[in-house]
């Protein structure tokens, strides 16, 4: 089962959709227990980072996500459920992340119309390997189109640190980043059409080969 | 960079997709899901479905079709008319739209605007304004009308004020339909779009006259939109999405490839 954490932000069936339409066994879960019988974690996010780091606390589910990811069952952060992997943001200085990712989260540069709410091409970050963009070392694919609607984003230290994927809007944005079990993306997969739904699938076969605890 | 939405937008009436002309006359074009599905296979970048029923039923209906849609469609889908309320903001949504369109009642009550922000985030309100020019339909002297009730009503409410006052309530993004040019195939009322364009810091969505190609390029180049929505050229396969976008794309307009 993939448990896909419903906290209270809104409407996150169309991850569940999108999981489901491409094999995976997915389930909206508002219960810590089904996040430790699960064999992947999705984390989505829409709005602001502070009423989703608050409403992920206040849930009780914070502690179920962070402990699945240290036991290294497979993980897909979405959008804002990206950007709270990250220390914290400037859209909130009152409230921390996750702290899995070493950064913060900033606001997009401030000439380009906000939220960037377009598609955009994602670049491929030279020399890295993506199991998620099905990308080698040094392979360069044109033609991955992804939906984003988002006014910040996160700035890894180092920088680019384990980014697989920009885009250009306003200059580099940080599109997908990649660590071991933990996959997220800025853009949305559940709305980037074909090319979503087989990051997607990719994310269904990885939790059916691996499994949970 | 910024790239340039093509929209195909499916006016539903009772459950059936339908289009006129100037808002009247209208014409069969077919059942929604059936449309959406086409759409999302050619290419469409995201989809808007405004409801035009008239009868008091409507609400029902229309949260039944974007559900039974969403089921399929993997692209941002957004859904207007007759949203009165945050709680049918909050059931469209449920049903899942991406983002949903109000008109008619936040003219009546502009808060509505802020209500759905506040709740939901900005990034979810679309506000569709119809503008209607006043005085010589040539001239751009005596500026533009909002109208409500899918044109019915005229408001008094100049759009350009409108406009800046919707996006300081928190709308994420506007739709604007030229009500002179809806259903011509005219062209896009340019010096409109223009006008809203270079005023607003949101996404700007042009609709209203769009007939050739060229149309389509205006819309970006001189117009300035994020999007450019079409109904009938897009519903009677006079053009295709993909055409379109190779054709923006020859003219150096960023967009999403089909395929």
């Amino acid at each position: 089962m993939i448990a896909v954490v419903d906290y209270g932000i809104g409407n996150l069936r169309s991850a569940e959709k999108a999981l489901i339409k491409v094999g995976g066994d997915a389930r909206l879960v508002t219960d810590p227990g089904e996040i430790e019988i699960a064999d992947g974690v999705v984390l989505p996010g829409v709005g602001a980072f502070g009423g989703c780091a608050r409403a992920l606390r206040d849930s009780g589910m914070e502690g179920a996500v962070r402990s699945a990811i240290d036991a290294g069952v497979p993980f897909f952060g979405i959008c804002v459920g990206f950007q709270l992997l990250y220390e914290g943001s400037d859209e909130d200085d009152n409230i921390n992340g996750l702290g899995l990712l070493s950064g913060r989260v900033a606001k997009l540069d401030e000439s380009m119309k906000l939220p960037q709410m377009q598609w955009n091409e994602l670049m491929a970050v030279s020399g890295r390997n993506s199991e998620m963009l099905d990308l080698q070392s040094g392979s360069d694919r044109k033609g991955m189109w992804a939906y984003f609607v988002h006014s910040y984003a996160p700035v890894p230290v180092p920088y680019l640190d384990n980014v697989v994927a920009t885009c250009d809007y306003g200059g580099m944005v940080v599109a997908a980043v990649e660590r071991d079990n933990i996959w997220a993306t800025q853009f949305h997969p559940e709305k980037s059409g074909a090319f979503g739904l087989t990051v997607l699938s990719r994310f269904v076969k990885k939790c059916h080969r691996i499994g949970g605890r | 960079m910024k790239s340039v939405r093509i929209i195909p937008c499916l006016d539903v009436d009772a459950g059936r997709v339908k289009k006129g002309v100037r808002f009247v006359d209208l014409v069969d074009e077919g059942d929604p899901i059936e449309l959406s599905l086409r759409y999302d296979a050619e290419g469409a970048d995201e989809l808007v479905f405004l409801d035009i029923t008239a009868s008091s039923d409507r609400r029902a209906t229309m949260v039944d079709v974007v559900a039974r849609a969403a089921d399929q469609l993997f692209i941002p889908l957004t859904v207007g008319g007759g949203v009165r309320t945050l709680d049918d903001a909050k059931a469209l949504l449920r049903a899942g739209a991406d983002k949903v369109a109000v008109n008619t009642a936040a003219i009546a009550r502009p808060q509505l605007i802020s209500e759905i922000a506040d709740q939901l985030g900005s990034q979810c309100v679309v506000v569709a304004v119809d503008a209607k020019r006043q005085g010589s339909v040539n001239s751009q002297d005596g500026g533009w009308e909002v109208y409500t009730h899918g044109g019915r009503t005229a408001t008094g409410i100049d759009v350009l004020q409108w406009v800046d006052r919707v996006v300081q309530l928190g709308a994420g993004e506007l739709l604007v339909t030229s009500m002179d040019r809806d259903g011509t195939k005219d062209g896009f009322d340019l010096e409109l779009i223009g006008e809203i364009t270079s005023r607003v810091p949101v996404p700007v969505i042009a609709s209203g006259g769009v007939g050739t190609l060229e149309h389509f390029a205006e819309g970006a180049l001189k117009g300035g939109a994020d999007g450019l929505l079409a109904a009938s050229v897009f519903h009677r396969r006079e053009l295709s999405i993909e055409s379109v976008k190779e054709y923006l794309s020859s003219r150096g307009i960023n967009v999403r490839p089909v395929g």
